[in-house]
């Protein structure tokens, strides 16, 4: 086999598959301090590590939503955070069936001589890190690699940069029992139509999967994390059937087999629009050997925020919320969402931002 | 799309897909004159024009034979070649609704500064010679790259240059109604184990696919024609098939895209019965396969028939019954239902193996 033998093989490709299940997806709530700190002035709170506490707790102890997640990723400060009676969330995200996930990179920083094309930082150390993570709990890894549409962009230079840095992310997290999910950002910022994207999804793809082969990786114990293919954010919108027939097209080409499953970022999506694209696949007749999933942020938690404000009174409502979006996100990974989530306060609102950083 | 919009994709995507239907193959009878020499010498059979055509004739008249077939690579003299009554053997092929394929490649020459390494020839005016070919009736084409497994090989150099004339055969393939198969041939030769050859399986087949996207080609019109993974010929232990089965389909999942609708292994230096006892435990392994996985073969589909014939026209019959009975079973082993009872013929478990195989 071209992977090396990680001892931690047969659980690596336990977890990535677990991750996979039908009916199950990742909440990604690894919002660094920063971004995080955008979201809360949004809804006017305090950007502490109380409030950030308790955003974390409402969503992870909403009553029948743990049922719809096989994963979370974490920043690391919430990896070590407790409930306010004191339970450690792993232990409460474990007990409910859903393993705990660390979010690794360090952001990126510009390539120089491109045209603001970035790669992404934190392999120094990374090992160590990992080791770290795995004995607080947590089970996979992400790391989010960003390319951009424009006229010569993406360059061959960050695709391959960004490809390989993925790679050699991913070997790392399973030396050390971590699933590595490989995040291949195309920001959805543009005017190109669907196509552009595609070929440009096709692109990357390939490298990536070339990279990982080069890197030894056991692609049974990965995931992958990858853009929708829509056209880009100054163009017209199409139906979600037609996002899934490029999306899955895209990943026939370029996805082997041996991956267990592909959770979808929502990028600037709406949760509304998020979850009916991820439905759309699902119900496309065609090869997909691979399970096609969720890894939301924004696209999970937008009305849950706006409802909750901050307020201790509204903790419930907001929950109610979370559980809507997760259900609904739960039904579209079988291809059986009917389009009937209450829409919540922003559910149809949508949550791109302009060359998005988190 | 990140593959070029041929004006004959559609046609490309179908005639790919047809090559893969349940219980058929393809038959592998290009060997050029130089080879084909070879195997007449193997049966006191002079190496002439008529006996070339007596041999192919024998093969696609066969009753019965060519609903096992999908797709059948020529060798370019054979592609103009008629039976003993007048009929183009492409007419014989099409209305027994085989495809008629070629081989487009001009053969190895060595990498210098490698240990023996080679790549392979023949891209300079082939998008003329595949318009040539498409307007004589053929449909797919077939090149084949060499790699061989040694203390320092394949090398990254072999493994780069045998991908990327793949990558650029498949393309000027499609540009002109040509469904290409893509060979990678890591050759048998050797005494690594099994897990050395998957391990080189891997590496070769992702370097394929990334050169294949690079060129722009249209997977969905592409046939994959790999090795099997096993040892080498010189390994101590031999590998059951249910072991073979696994190994290969695993590298098949970790490189080969979905939207490659076929894979057509080769036969290497395997005996007839081995090639298809091997094909059936493919098929019949629990996994994702979500590509057909069926029979290309040259040697494994012909030894006994060959045999059997011995150049003789009385002789005729009998060899066209050592021929269905061969094309029955692969047929049978690509939908994991062959039972190990095809009358064997004479030869029929004999290793084809030859050391250093150039054909």
């Amino acid at each position: 086999m071209s992977s090396f033998t990680s001892k931690f093989a047969d659980e690596l490709i336990a977890n990535a598959a677990y991750i996979g299940t039908p009916g199950k997806g990742i909440l990604a709530a690894d919002e660094s301090t920063g971004t995080i700190g955008k979201r809360l002035s949004s809804i006017n709170v305090e950007n502490n590590e109380t409030n950030r506490r308790n955003l974390r707790e409402l969503l992870f102890t909403t009553p029948g939503s743990l049922p719809c997640l096989s994963g979370v990723i974490l920043f690391e400060e919430t990896l070590y955070q407790k409930s306010s009676n004191g339970t450690p969330f792993v232990e409460i995200l474990k007990e409910g069936g859903v393993l705990p996930g660390i979010k690794v990179d360090k952001g990126t920083v510009e390539l120089a001589g491109t045209n603001g094309e970035t790669t992404t930082q934190g392999l120094d150390g990374l090992g160590e890190r990992c080791k770290k993570y795995y004995e607080a709990g947590a089970r996979f890894a992400k790391w989010r690699a960003v390319l951009k549409i424009d006229e010569n962009e993406p360059s061959e230079l960050a695709i391959h940069e960004n490809a390989y840095g993925l790679a050699r992310y991913a070997v790392i997290c399973q030396e050390n029992g971590l699933v590595p999910i490989v995040e291949p950002e195309i920001l959805v910022d543009g005017s190109h139509d669907i196509h552009k994207c595609a070929a440009v999804t096709e692109r990357v793809l390939a490298a990536c999967y070339k990279a990982l082969s080069d890197h030894h990786v056991l692609l049974e114990g990965t995931l992958l994390k990858p853009n929708m293919v829509t056209p880009g954010s100054e163009s017209a919108k199409v139906a979600p059937e037609v996002i899934a027939e490029h999306t899955v097209r895209a990943l026939q080409r370029t996805v082997p087999a041996a991956v267990p499953a592909i959770v979808f970022l929502s990028g600037g999506q709406s949760e509304e629009e998020a979850t009916r694209n991820l439905n759309a696949m699902n119900q496309l007749k065609t090869k997909k050997p691979w399970s096609l999933s969720f890894s939301f942020g924004r696209a999970l938690q937008q009305s849950t925020l706006k409802t909750w404000g901050g307020k201790e009174e509204n903790v419930k409502k907001a929950q109610e919320a979370f559980l809507v979006r997760c259900k609904a996100n739960s039904e579209a990974t079988l291809g059986v969402y009917k389009g009937d989530a209450q829409l919540g306060d922003g559910a149809a609102e949508s949550l791109h931002v302009k060359d998005y950083k988190y």
